[in-house]
């Protein structure tokens, strides 16, 4: 090496400052131009942002179907869809918004939150992580594509044999929705093992366990569920392909097989999915309310063990299928039972927020204002729970539109108002600029008019005898009024999304200059520059409190002698977050989407001849080899 | 003012077991595959207790050739053992010594299971026991290739001017995933091959 390499080579962040500083560690922690750098990057931000973007437009198509649904419900006897269609289009409603939208879209902002919040540079295995978003993106279109070439799944979003078997469903959609879960399960198995090492591992030095913010505690509990979880779906989705495709006799009774290992493995997953699509809304709320109350969380040590209580309860509720055997009760009592038995955390978490609120001085901005909606639809949403767990009543109603309006209360209160509320608050971190607060509040005021306009009149079809799943209805019934109801208030709903989508274009162009912190937050991630340099930090902050933000005044401790010139991040201990190994952090590289590219042709190759696995095995393990091969040798130090 | 606290400049780059980012995310994955062989046994054993042609579909599996593969599987340890501690001394010699020797010990493995695989009395397609006996087989035996896999590679790496530092760390970590296959045979063991005949 020549001298002056050498010395490149050791130039450390104390060695320099400002501008020269930034310019230079940006210039090691950047992307590529053009399509190859860009297909390469493993910048957490950037593909957090992907993630987030691909969510919003399955969002977006699922919201379509459902539209389509509201349309054609909205009169009786209306022929817009046939049984068929309609069949097809509440599968890939659910399925869409269940695996494509809900899973992902948590995936996506701890991605890109949970590195900066925890001060550090990048996510652990940043090369997995673009792999999972290139895994995810393919196993969507996949089935997208396959619905576009008119392979629909029509079996539900919970695809139950024997519906789903060969017998029954000869067509090849149940085919790609179960490698569509197999292929989003991967990757949100992939984005969880991340998470829990950046978080285990990476925190900034000083970061000891109680001094990790709230939001970053919520992604990891909802990680290890992930972790614990998803298994148990991919199992059952490769068994229910088996049986299809290579004539395995899992679920055949026939053949000593049972219907019911299908129902057990899938609700294995199932109910930890309600709080899998959750939890992520709560980190939200955790970081709104605080920044907009101007005071920390109330209650940070019970917040975080109903948090854990959470995760193992959201379990437990497994269980009582081993007492339920009737098909259709499982349907119904499902987000009953999960919005039930974890009634005692997720109430000391309420009350830890109320507090907060109660006790600081609530600035009425649009993210909270989507908090406060939130709250008053999730409470309504227990409540019809609460109903629903009756039993009387239950009997009256289950498999009616009184469930599908308590499961929207549920799945809309919890993740879609907080997930605007979010888009809000961390629009101006992403982008340098605060997206419009009038129109902000104009949305809320269409999205919860419409909500309840759409989903409340459900309740009473249900009470009415109304069964959910049914293409039309006689004129005879009476329920057309309260159904145009509905979709006005649906289509309502769905205007307020576009409102939003309308103003995240605007503002993106030409809305304020944000600064780096400009609500004021407590966090790490408001430390860095707005859009946040690819480095995140130029010195990588050293942690002595719980709100950093707040607690330093002028005076700024930092970390030095990280090397500037190569990825070099700061590994801490677990629980104390002692600084311990300046750890290298993997370089951009094409190996990781040639990777998903391989494993998403093998697996769809698979659906027509279970050969492609054969031959797509060496191919994919091919690309791995180059993926984890070093390429040069101070790669090896 | 930015006031520098802590110099990290003298901590090393690398080093070993749970220090190091990777040592976490192969426990991770320990954890999640170990899951799914979890809830595959179960499955196993839920069909077992419910269904009542089980007893007459579980035919008994032959002995030789697993108790051959457990046997090598168990033994393999020792040497796996030695890798962790010479990798973690960073001797080269020892350690290109070991790799080859584990390298050797994965390929006899893949041999056994595919006898294993060959002497199976039932197809996967028979009944759900066999469906079963087949999965729970090949899923561990998806392990075993990974990591044998890994291992030539590894080999291969150790043996070019790649063979220093962090590589070293690898060798260390891809030990460890090899515990992981070691151990979760054991259950599969007994539940495949001793449980339909008692
Ligand atoms: C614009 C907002 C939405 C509208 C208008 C809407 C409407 C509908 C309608 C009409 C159905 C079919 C009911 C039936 O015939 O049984 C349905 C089912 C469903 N929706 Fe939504 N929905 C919306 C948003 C969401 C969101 C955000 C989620 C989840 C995060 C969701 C999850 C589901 C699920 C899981 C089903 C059940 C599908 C099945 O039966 O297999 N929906 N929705
Ligand atoms: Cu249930």
């Amino acid at each position: 090496m020549s001298p002056a390499a050498e010395e490149r080579h050791e130039t450390r962040d104390t060695d320099l400052g400002g501008e020269e500083l930034r310019a230079r560690l940006s210039k090691t922690w950047g992307t590529g131009r053009g399509l190859i750098g860009a297909l390469s990057t493993v910048d957490h931000k950037i593909i957090g942002i992907r993630y987030a973007m691909t969510a919003f437009a399955f969002l977006l198509a699922g919201g379509i179907m459902a539209i389509i649904m509201r349309l054609q419900l909205a009169r009786p006897d209306s022929h817009l869809v046939d049984a068929e269609l309609y069949n097809q289009l509440f599968t890939m409603h659910g399925t869409t918004m269940m695996f494509l939208f809900g899973v992902p879209v948590g995936e996506a902002f701890a991605v890109y939150l949970v590195p900066l919040m925890v001060g550090t540079r990048n996510i652990a295995f940043p090369r997995l992580n673009a792999f999972s978003y290139y895994v995810y993106l393919f196993g969507g279109l996949m089935l997208w594509g396959g619905f576009a070439l008119s392979i629909r799944p029509d079996v539900g979003w919970f695809s139950y044999v024997p519906l789903a078997s060969l017998d029954f469903t000869p067509g090849k959609g149940p085919d790609y929705w179960a490698q569509m879960i197999t292929f989003t399960e991967v990757a949100a198995l992939a984005v969880s093992v991340e998470i829990v090492v950046t978080v285990l591992k990476q925190r900034a030095p000083g970061m000891t366990l109680d001094r990790i913010p709230l939001f970053v505690w919520t992604m990891l509990v909802h990680s290890f569920i992930i972790i614990f979880a998803m298994p148990a779906v991919m199992l059952a989705s490769s068994m229910l392909i088996m049986d299809r495709l290579v004539g395995t006799q899992f679920f055949n009774a026939d053949a000593g097989g049972d219907l019911l290992l299908w129902q057990h493995l899938f609700w294995f997953f199932g109910h930890p999915e309600v709080y899998i699509i959750f939890l992520p809304g709560t980190a939200f709320v955790s970081a709104i309310v605080a920044t907009f109350s101007r005071r920390p969380i109330f209650g940070y040590l019970p917040m975080v063990l109903s948090l854990i209580a959470i995760g193992f309860l959201s379990f437990g509720l497994w269980v009582h299928h081993m007492f339920v055997t009737g098909l259709p009760e499982v349907g119904a009592a499902f987000f009953t039972a999960s919005s039930m038995a974890i009634a005692i955390p997720n109430g000391v978490q309420i009350f830890c927020w109320i507090a907060t609120l109660w006790d600081g001085k609530p600035v009425l901005k649009t993210p909270l204002i989507f908090v406060l909606g939130f709250f008053f639809i999730f409470v309504a949403g227990g409540l019809s729970g609460v109903m629903l767990a009756s039993v009387p009543i239950d009997t009256q109603v289950h498999d009616t539109y009184f469930v599908v309006a308590h499961f929207h209360y549920v799945l809309i209160g919890g993740t879609l108002f907080p997930l605007v509320a979010a888009v809000y608050y961390w629009f101006p971190k992403v982008t340098g600029r605060l997206m419009d607060e009038r129109v902000g509040k104009w949305q809320f005021a269409l999205a919860f008019i419409g909500f309840n306009t759409a989903f409340f009149p459900m309740h009473l079809l249900g009470l009415h005898g109304m069964p959910r799943r049914v293409y039309t209805y006689p004129a005879e019934m009476g329920w057309g009024g309260l159904n145009l109801l509905a979709s006005a208030g649906a289509l309502l709903f769905f205007a307020s999304f576009l409102l939003m989508l309308w103003n995240m274009v605007v503002s993106a162009r030409s809305g304020a200059f944000a600064g780096d912190n400009p609500w004021d937050a407590e966090t790490l991630e408001w430390a860095a520059s707005s859009p946040p340099q690819p480095q995140n930090f130029d010195r990588i902050p050293y942690i002595t409190s719980r709100s950093p933000l707040w607690d330093q005044g002028d005076d700024k401790a930092v970390v030095g002698g990280l090397k500037v010139d190569e990825r070099e991040l700061v590994v801490t201990s677990i629980t104390e977050a002692r600084p311990d190994i300046r750890e290298e952090s993997p370089a951009p590289s094409i190996w990781p989407f040639l990777a998903a590219f391989a494993t998403a042709v093998a697996f769809i190759g698979s659906i027509y001849t279970p050969w492609a696995i054969t031959w797509g095995s060496p191919v994919v393990a091919i690309v791995l080899v180059a993926w984890f091969w070093p390429k040069t040798i101070e790669e090896n130090v | 003012m930015v006031r520098s606290v802590i110099d990290v400049s003298g901590l090393p780059t690398y080093a070993f077991g749970s220090r190091v980012t990777p040592w976490w995310g192969t426990l991770s994955f320990c954890l999640l595959e170990g899951t799914g062989f979890a809830l595959g046994i179960a499955g196993y054993l839920y069909l077992a207790v419910t269904n009542t042609h089980w007893t007459k579909d579980a035919v008994h599996l032959n002995l030789v050739w697993s108790a051959l593969f457990t046997i090598v599987l168990v033994v393999s340890a020792l040497p796996n053992f030695l890798i962790r501690r010479a990798a973690m001394r960073e001797s080269l010699r020892s350690v290109r010594v070991l790799l080859l020797v584990m390298s050797a010990v994965g390929l006899v493995l893949v041999g056994l299971r595919v006898m294993e695989f060959s002497a199976l009395p039932v197809r996967w397609s028979d009944n759900a026991y066999g469906s079963f006996v087949w999965l729970l087989l090949g899923l561990h035996g998806v392990h075993v290739l990974t990591d044998v896999a890994d291992t030539l590679v590894l080999t291969v790496l150790m043996f070019t001017r790649h063979g220093t530092g962090k590589r070293f760390s690898d060798a260390e970590d891809n030990a460890f995933y090899w515990y992981f296959v070691v151990l979760s045979w054991l259950p599969l063991y007994a539940v495949l091959y001793w449980l339909p005949r008692l």
